[in-house]
């Protein structure tokens, strides 16, 4: 019994370990499609779902995807077998998509005459292509977080310095409960706030659209606030009464300790909270679909609305299906690799749990 | 009339760079108190706490040496420490009883710590439990107080009766050897008569075994002191010879109080 | 000029705080005043098909238990060899982290993943889908609270467990666990509190559905996905249907926190 108990314990735990490493493996599988079709050239390509007609390329046409010069005419051009990949294909073992891809789909090398297959999209025109290329909402979602870290780390280390320093028991009590409420509130609560309130009052300040980018980063900020505000507190109250008393009895302004010796204490917590932060906005959904815009655009000004990578998963995904389908994963698979490398940086270097 | 013998033994921690008992050589009298004292770090906890093995909770000890406990059936000295299997240990703790320096009610109600390990031992009945609890609880001297309450929860006690509780579920599943770990140290002098007196009482029907930092104590309630000292036995003998004519100066000066 | 600089930084901290606070309120009333004036008796009695909440607040409730009951034992269960079962060797400490790293990650991910894993196989969305991709998300809250409740535990008393011949595994359920029990309870409840409120995940796992069912195997109905798809829509009545859930799922979510909040500190 003892001996059991202790196996499926170990098992639980090990579990974690499975369903991390299943997520990436499976997420790649479902992207190795694209990836193999488009390559690194996805992360610069801004087209999504381009029908580029083969004709227009000359005779040289190399298919090795990638590194290539971001011309439209020297993309790798592979038949869409859209209506042929039924889900069946697309949920095919490596192996048979290799297979799949040899029969239907003209693989890298292949001569693009090779792709005879289904060009059922069109009707006489053989050679359609269709292109996906994921660089707008990477930096939709690059853009909305930052501007979010821009907006939120300020007011984050002001909230925190308040309610550990500042505030008497008596109030850092009530504010510290209410800071964290603001963090319980679901994420389309925010979304919906954005759309019908905040996104409006940013644009008759700013200009631009009810939703944009800036009005997704300010809402993605007002989000992460909380949580940065949080887990800082909790950073700058480890730092050891005694080293605060001495500063103080020194003549130190309250400024001048939080400088000078809880910033310096508490630097790695504070930086980490920071990192792990900006990895939660990587990965928000919600409350920027609400405000982003959903337009597959790039934004020329802050106020012009676009994607972020959530956002386009979010909208498109019920929907797709075949080459779309793992362009989208592979769009998924990108952003979970950014988030579990940011997440895990902040983790592990900096909040490392010590048992 | 040895119900426990420690022989040629030595204790090193996990990860440690230097043994923490060296070479203890021990008799425990059976029907007596043995009290162990020394100043803070000489080793007696860790010797108390080899008498039921308590350390195997926490992986990478290493020891030498032999620790001998009487069998009931065959009246040899058995060596605990090549005990391995898990029914082994549990029938071991079983025989030899452990009450701590913090009183440790496990959460449930106070009946049901005292039948805790009772049940442990495969009695199920209700009549026989309600006997043993009664039993125990009268030994523990604590009877009187919760008999009207058996199924409040334990942990509403205060701590002198907490840690009565404590040594009512030890001696109910009637343990040849009952050790105890500065069992006072964090109790009100009142609290801590009291259990002097129990301990006392007890004696007749299992061997104690002490660990006290308090030297009047020891002096108090034990038939048998050893005196430790950074790892090493370096007095044992009768409780009114060690304190009144200590053979070592070591121990002379430990009970003047000239250090420790 | 010291304690100007000191003054000018402890104001604009104090002014962060009351930001804070004013996106609180801020969000909050116009949620009750939109929310409220939308609620009637009649929302909770019709299903969404009829312009109602029945079945999506059903529906939500009834996803969001389903992966307690997956996720909880699965998150204890680990929690439990982390904490008493590994004696912090290298490869828990590994596992914990990794199980802290899994809480921010980012949930439509894991309803892409469970898409690939669940719906594309069978075909169609379904309720379990939803429901196993809540689960995922909530394994590694549990895994902490039980861990961390685990941890509070001292352990005296598990080594009075021990010394009086209970074998491990009854001194961790029969003693430690419920020493614990308080703690780790809220901790689900606020787990439970948290993932009620998952929109991303479900998406395109559990989907929506406009009727009352508790047909697991299909499209299920969720409050989250619903409001979502509510409050875009040119219908200014289906925004404010909207506005009702997303007032009721708001005072669902706050008050299980303020609870739990209360209850831990009751303890205390």
């Amino acid at each position: 019994m003892e001996a059991l108990f202790k196996k499926v314990s170990a098992l639980s735990a090990t579990l974690i370990l499975f369903l991390l490493t299943g997520i990436f493996v499976v997420l790649f599988i479902y992207a190795k499609p694209a990836i193999k079709e488009y390559g690194l050239h996805f992360l610069v390509d801004p087209r999504w779902g381009v029908e580029v007609s083969q004709n227009q390329n000359s005779v040289n046409n190399t298919a090795n995807t990638s590194n290539q010069v971001a011309t439209l005419q020297d993309s790798p051009q592979i038949v869409d077998s859209d209506t042929i990949d039924s889900d069946d294909d697309a949920i095919d073992t490596d192996n048979d998509l290799a297979a799949d891809e040899d029969s239907d789909i003209a693989v890298n090398d292949d001569d693009i005459a090779a792709a005879t297959t289904d060009t059922d999209i069109g009707s006489s025109t053989s050679n359609i292509k269709v292109v996906y290329g994921g660089l707008i909402p990477i930096v939709g979602t690059v853009l909305s977080t930052i501007l979010a870290m821009a907006f939120a780390v300020p007011i984050a280390m002001g909230i925190a310095v308040f309610l550990s320093e500042i505030a008497p028991p008596f109030i850092s009590k009530p504010v510290g409960i209410a800071i964290e409420l603001l963090a319980a509130i679901p994420s389309i609560i925010y979304g919906m706030w954005g759309l019908f309130y905040f996104g409006p009052l940013i644009s008759s300040i700013f200009g631009g659209g009810s939703v944009s980018l800036l009005v997704a980063g300010m809402v993605l900020a007002v989000m992460i606030i909380p949580f940065m505000a949080s887990l800082t507190r909790d950073s700058m109250n480890t730092t050891p009464n005694v080293l605060k008393e001495s500063a103080y009895a020194m003549g130190a302004t309250k400024f001048e300790v939080i400088k000078d010796v809880i910033f310096p204490y508490a630097k790695k917590g504070i930086i980490g909270s920071m990192i792990l932060a900006l990895g939660r906005a990587l990965g928000e959904t919600m409350a920027v679909a609400f405000v982003i815009g959903g337009v597959f655009n790039f934004p020329h000004k802050l106020t012009d609305p676009t994607v972020s990578i959530p956002v386009v998963l979010a909208n498109n995904f019920a929907e797709s299906s075949g080459m779309s389908l793992h362009a989208l994963f592979y769009l998924a698979l990108i952003l979970f690799v950014i988030s579990f490398m940011v997440i895990s940086f902040a983790k592990f270097y900096f909040l490392r749990d010590k048992e | 009339m040895k119900v426990m013998d420690i022989k040629n033994f030595s204790f090193m921690y996990a990860g440690a760079t230097k043994p923490s008992l060296k070479n203890i050589n021990l008799p425990i009298y059976e029907g007596k108190v043995t009290a162990l004292i020394g100043p803070s770090g000489c080793g007696k906890s860790t010797l108390l706490r080899s008498l039921n093995r308590i350390h195997d909770l926490y992986p990478g000890n290493k020891y030498e040496g032999e620790i001998l406990l009487k069998n009931l059936e065959t009246n040899e000295m058995e060596n605990i420490l090549e005990f391995k299997k898990e029914n082994e240990l549990i029938n071991l703790r079983q025989r030899v009883g452990m009450i701590f320096q913090k009183p440790t009610p496990f959460p449930m109600s106070i009946y049901d710590n005292i039948a805790y390990g009772v049940r442990l031992k495969g009695i199920k009945s209700k009549s026989e439990l309600d006997g043993r609890v009664e039993e125990a609880l009268k030994g523990g001297a604590l009877w009187k107080e919760v008999k009207d309450r058996l199924k409040d929860d334990a942990r509403g006690l205060s701590g002198g009766q907490q840690q009565r509780l404590c040594i009512a579920r030890a001696i109910a599943v009637e343990p040849e050897v009952l050790l105890m770990d500065e069992p006072t140290s964090a109790l009100d002098p009142i609290s801590t008569l009291a259990i002097e007196e129990l301990v006392t009482k007890l004696k007749e029907k299992v061997t104690i075994a002490i660990v006290t930092h308090n030297m009047q104590q020891a002096s108090r309630v034990s038939d048998y002191t050893a005196y430790m000292y950074l790892g090493e036995l370096v007095e044992f003998g009768e409780t009114t010879q060690i304190f009144l004519n200590p053979k070592e100066k070591h121990t002379a000066d430990y009970i003047a109080g000239k250090f420790g | 000029m010291r304690l100007l600089v000191n003054k000018v930084v402890l104001f604009l901290s104090t002014l962060s705080a009351v930001i804070g606070l004013v996106f609180l309120f801020w969000i909050l009333i116009t949620l009750t005043i939109k929310g409220l004036s939308s609620i009637n008796f009649y929302i909770f009695t019709h299903d969404l098909v009829n312009n109602g909440l029945r079945n999506l607040l059903i529906g939500q409730f009834v996803l969001a238990l389903i992966a307690v009951v997956i996720g909880v034992p699965i998150g204890m269960i680990a929690g439990i060899y982390l904490q008493e079962y590994s004696f912090g060797n290298k490869y828990a400490e590994f596992i914990r982290n990794l199980s802290d790293v899994m809480m921010s990650a980012p949930s439509i991910v894991i309803g892409t993943f469970v898409y690939a894993i669940i719906v594309n196989p069978i075909g169609h969305q379904s309720g379990w889908a939803g429901a196993i991709a809540l689960a995922i998300m909530m394994i590694p809250i549990v895994v902490r609270t039980t861990d961390d409740m685990l941890g509070l535990v001292p352990k005296e008393l598990r080594e009075a467990g021990v010394a009086i011949g209970a074998p491990k595994y009854k001194v961790i359920i029969d003693i430690i666990i419920k020493a614990a029990k308080v703690g780790i309870m809220t901790g689900i409840l606020l787990a439970f509190a948290r993932i009620v409120g998952e929109t991303a995940p479900l998406l395109f796992t559990s989907g929506n559905s406009e009727y009352f069912t508790l047909n697991l195997n299909e499209v299920f109905p969720s409050l989250t996905v619903a409001i979502y798809n509510l409050a875009t829509m040119p219908d200014a009545n289906l925004v404010k249907i909207a506005w009702a859930g997303a007032f009721i799922l708001t005072l669902f979510v706050l008050i299980v926190n303020l609870l739990g909040r209360y209850i831990i500190k009751d303890k205390k």
